[in-house]
């Protein structure tokens, strides 16, 4: 090797590691260190000396597993974990389920307007998450309501949307609107990249529309609906723009509706960041476990699936 | 699609569901699939529909005349929502486009440079890293954004622009798209042809590469804007001086001041029709260009 050529071969070697460098450095900055900084917070806590006034009155000390132990018994907590199980409940399966039925209905044949419907469908999720909670917080409003206008015309009952369980529909009807279309995009691309061939035999045999649905374009898509389930349980879970904004058309909605906010709330209503960062720690440890529980499920199944197919 | 075929295709609505015109028809359209999108795509438009007719309406029409009738009031509306608080309005529009246009800009050249590398080149350490990028998918925003701002406290950063733009820069899907379509644009016997004629690796990327992954990079540009400008959470957290809110919060704020008192609701309300129309415009005029399947490239790999 001459030198020239050695000099240039390191060039190679150093370049990915170069081109890295700037997501390195925010990641470090922006992901590392507060994750880190969120894990020795959870440790420690404030000791309250005398009065806690003056001077060193209020120190930070260790605290080990104690803010834990804390986060397991409060039960603020664990009503919103309840909530938002119950929401992701609703939620999941209706949004995934219109989701792959629009999609399929998108791919059958001789479907009119579809290009109209297909963005009609997807055009949620332009709108951000608090704008569109503030259009159906307002339509669940009696007062200015088309549906409590309807209702009073056809003198029917008027339920309170915004309080006990319909409150749970009221929400989970915001998600599902606005994810529905993301999802349904998602799954139609996979339905597009099916060969044509793939029908045609079942065709010939005399299948139905609906038996190709369910015995073939189902099975392929797969694994995009086990990707559209992922990442709706992590955005499930995480839930917190949309019942913040209702907040103030309710008195139902609590400022620890749900597990971040009540780890917002902690932090910064109560000053507690020791006590949020605890919690904290444990949603996050809960979302990582969930899905990638969930993944590993799905893959076994996969596995599962083909194994038998290969024997039949 | 383009609106063009939305145009075309609208004319036909019409004919389509419901008119009963016997079996010749029900066999050249599929009924049912069309009726049920139809039906989807009513229910995703009311709400929109609702605010865009909600906004023409005077206060006092708001709560007197039907939903569905346009009202008289939307100059009005407009004036009293520019009046408000000298303009505060627009000053949020504004940083809303600014957070969105600069964060996702950047973030798109960060994703460009971490994608071409990952894609591109043998080099140890190359899983794990992407690995740990793509774990930041996962982590839930307010577990980072509590630290992020106990951490940017301490460097007297916090309630500034910079509080928002900087922990939006780095995006682990950005990241994880950008090395989809890197491998898929980029063919590695161009680069190696590239570096047989001597070219240096920065060259080789931007006169090359670069070019090749722009379509994909218009989408990882799209999803971050509309990330950037959705956000509620970050800024909520970070910001406390309301000269330096994105739109969303802006509206909260709107809302939480306005919920006891209704005279503030058609302000909220043509507030909320004009937060909405800027995306639901950039949708229309992109997916012209932008196909939504470069989506599903990154969805089968």
């Amino acid at each position: 090797m001459t030198s020239t050529a050695r000099r240039k071969s390191y060039g190679v070697k150093g370049a990915p590691y170069g081109f890295l460098i700037p997501a390195s450095i925010l990641f470090v900055l922006f992901f590392a260190l507060p994750i880190g900084y969120a894990i020795w917070l959870s440790f420690r806590k404030v000791q309250v000396s005398g009065l806690g006034l003056g001077a060193g009155a209020r120190k930070e000390v260790w605290a080990g597993l104690e803010n834990y132990t804390d986060a397991f018994t409060d039960s603020e907590l664990l009503d919103g974990a309840l909530r938002v199980l119950g929401y992701g409940c609703i939620v999941v399966p209706v949004m995934l389920g219109l989701a792959l039925l629009f999609a399929l209905m998108l791919d059958s044949e001789k479907v009119r307007l579809a290009p109209f419907s297909r963005l009609a469908i997807f055009l949620p999720y332009a709108i951000p998450g608090v704008v569109a909670a503030l259009l159906w917080g307002f339509l669940y409003l009696p007062d200015v309501s088309p549906f409590y206008f309807v209702l009073d015309k056809l003198g029917l009952p008027q339920p309170d949307l915004l309080d006990g369980g319909p409150l749970f529909l009221a929400l989970s009807n915001i998600a599902v609107w606005g994810g529905t279309g993301f999802n349904m995009i998602v799954i139609y691309t996979s339905l597009q990249s099916i060969p044509a061939e793939v029908y045609e035999a079942a065709k010939l045999d005399g299948a139905t529309p609906l038996q190709i649905a369910l015995k073939i374009k189902i099975p392929m898509v797969a694994p995009s609906l086990v990707l559209t389930f992922f990442f709706s349980i992590i955005a499930t879970l995480q839930v917190f723009s949309e019942p913040t904004t209702l907040k103030p058309l309710t008195n139902s909605v609590s400022t620890t509706w749900s597990p971040l906010m009540k780890v917002y709330q902690d932090a910064f209503g109560k000053g507690d960041i020791h006590a949020a960062a605890a919690q904290a720690t444990i949603i996050a440890l809960a979302t990582l476990l969930l899905s990638f529980g969930f993944l590993r499920a799905a893959n076994r199944r996969n596995k599962r699936d083909v194994s038998q197919g290969v024997a039949r | 699609m383009s609106s063009l075929a939305v145009r075309k295709a609208a004319p036909a609505a019409g004919t389509t569901p419901g008119t009963a015109q016997g079996p010749p028809l029900r066999r050249r359209i599929a009924l049912v699939p069309t009726i049920t999108l139809l039906l989807g795509a009513l229910y995703c438009l009311l709400p929109v529909a609702w605010v865009v007719i909600a906004s023409t309406k005077s206060g006092s029409e708001l709560f007197s005349t039907f939903t569905f009738l346009p009202g008289t009031g939307f100059a009005e509306n407009l004036s009293d929502l520019s009046a408000y608080r000298d303009g505060v309005y627009w000053q949020w529009m504004g940083n809303s486009a600014l957070y969105a246009v600069l964060g996702a800009l950047l973030s798109t050249v960060v994703s460009s440079f971490s994608g071409y590398a990952l894609a591109t080149y043998r080099f140890r350490g190359r899983e794990a890293i992407f690995n740990v990028l793509l774990a930041g998918v996962l982590m839930p925003p307010v577990i980072l954004a509590i630290p992020q701002y106990l951490l940017l406290a301490k460097v007297d950063l916090t309630d500034s622009y910079l509080s928002v733009l900087l922990p939006q820069i780095l995006s682990p899907y950005g990241v994880y798209l950008a090395r989809i379509y890197a491998a898929a644009a980029v063919p590695s016997d161009v680069v190696e042809a590239g570096r047989m004629d001597g070219a240096s690796e920065w060259r080789i990327f931007t006169r090359i590469a670069l070019p090749m992954m722009i379509p994909g990079l218009v989408t990882v540009f799209l999803f971050q804007f509309v990330a950037i400008w959705n956000n509620f959470l970050l800024p909520y957290i970070m910001l406390s001086d309301d000269e330096k809110f994105p739109i969303t919060l802006g509206l909260h704020t709107l809302l939480e001041q306005g919920a006891n008192t209704p005279a503030l609701y058609t302000l909220v309300i043509t507030g909320a029709f004009l937060a909405v129309f800027p995306l639901v415009a950039l949708f229309l005029v992109v997916q012209r260009f932008w196909s939504l399947d470069l989506l599903s490239g990154a969805v089968k790999s």
